[in-house]
């Protein structure tokens, strides 16, 4: 009677431990950031690209505007990829695109611009990565889609053109 | 009256080397206790990624700004989530976590404990 007992815990427990481990296999344990968020913006001051002025995100963000803002930096090389539908969303009159240069040389960016194009209205620099913490980033590039300053939509990672199709349909 | 002078300009530097080693302890306490969310295993204590390094210039800015340890973990768990502390909380979530070593210990003492009593008789 007792050695039936124990083989049944011992049986109970085995698929248990199976159960856990078979769960953990397909459990995804890479951070993955919530997409569909809706924060309010970060407060911040930033430098302007290529000037001596400071802008706070007070004066920055129009709350009757959306705005697109781009993480970018000229040695990241998935922003080469988007930036061609960058300069295409920029011909949008809808939409502000607004740019954060995380961790750049300011020449190296000056080039990157030169040679690809610039699509933004704005230019924020960040040069110690902080400024894209507070917008919870974590690498380059990262998007943000705002309106009503709030975070409508976030995108990791360089955007494509089905991306592109949606934030053309959420602004309009 | 030089003299003086020296020995304060010393002490005033001794002092403040303190202070900033003091808010470097906490910097590192905090940072070793953050996951670095771009780096598999490692704390933004450990790593030097562009995420860590930034990570870790923003604890320093906050802990200038006054912030607190708590108010720090708050700010970025607000940011990142939960998954960013190493130091989970007990919610719905977690109680598991939490609750387990204590089950585990409580069965495993309550199996040794009938064991001897079968023993002894």
């Amino acid at each position: 009677m007792r050695s039936k007992f124990f083989l049944f815990i011992i049986i109970l427990i085995f698929i248990i431990i199976f159960l856990i481990f078979y769960k953990g296999l397909t459990n995804y344990s890479i951070y993955t950031p919530k997409i569909n968020i809706e924060n309010d913006i970060p407060v911040f001051s930033a430098n302007i690209f290529d000037s001596d002025l400071q802008v706070s995100s007070k004066e920055l963000f129009d709350p009757k505007k959306s705005y697109l803002l781009n993480i970018w930096s000229s040695w990241c090389v998935p922003c080469r990829d988007e930036h061609a539908l960058l300069m295409d969303l920029s011909k949008d009159e809808k939409v502000n695109l607004i740019g954060l240069n995380y961790k750049d040389r300011l020449n190296n960016a000056k080039n990157y611009l030169n040679e690809l194009g610039n699509p933004y209205s704005k230019i924020l620099v960040d040069e110690t990565g902080t400024i894209a913490i507070e917008w919870g980033a974590f690498g380059v590039p990262e998007t943000f889609l705002i309106y009503e300053n709030k975070v409508i939509k976030k995108y990791i990672g360089p955007l494509n053109q089905q991306f592109l199709i949606e934030i053309k349909s959420l602004i309009k | 009256m030089n003299y003086f002078k020296i020995i304060f300009f010393f002490f005033i530097l001794l002092n403040s080397n303190e202070l900033k080693a003091d808010n470097e302890d906490l910097k590192n306490q905090i940072t070793k206790n953050l996951r670095c969310l771009i780096c598999q295993g490692q704390s933004v204590y450990d790593s030097d990624s562009e995420f860590a390094n930034s990570l870790k210039v923003t604890v320093e800015e906050k802990l200038n700004d006054g912030f607190s340890e708590e108010q720090i973990y708050l700010f970025l768990k607000d940011k990142y989530g939960q998954w960013i502390l190493y130091d989970p909380e007990l919610n719905i979530n977690t109680y598991i976590l939490w609750l387990l070593p204590i089950l585990l210990f409580l069965i495993g003492g309550a199996i040794i404990f009938k064991s001897f009593i079968f023993t002894k008789k």
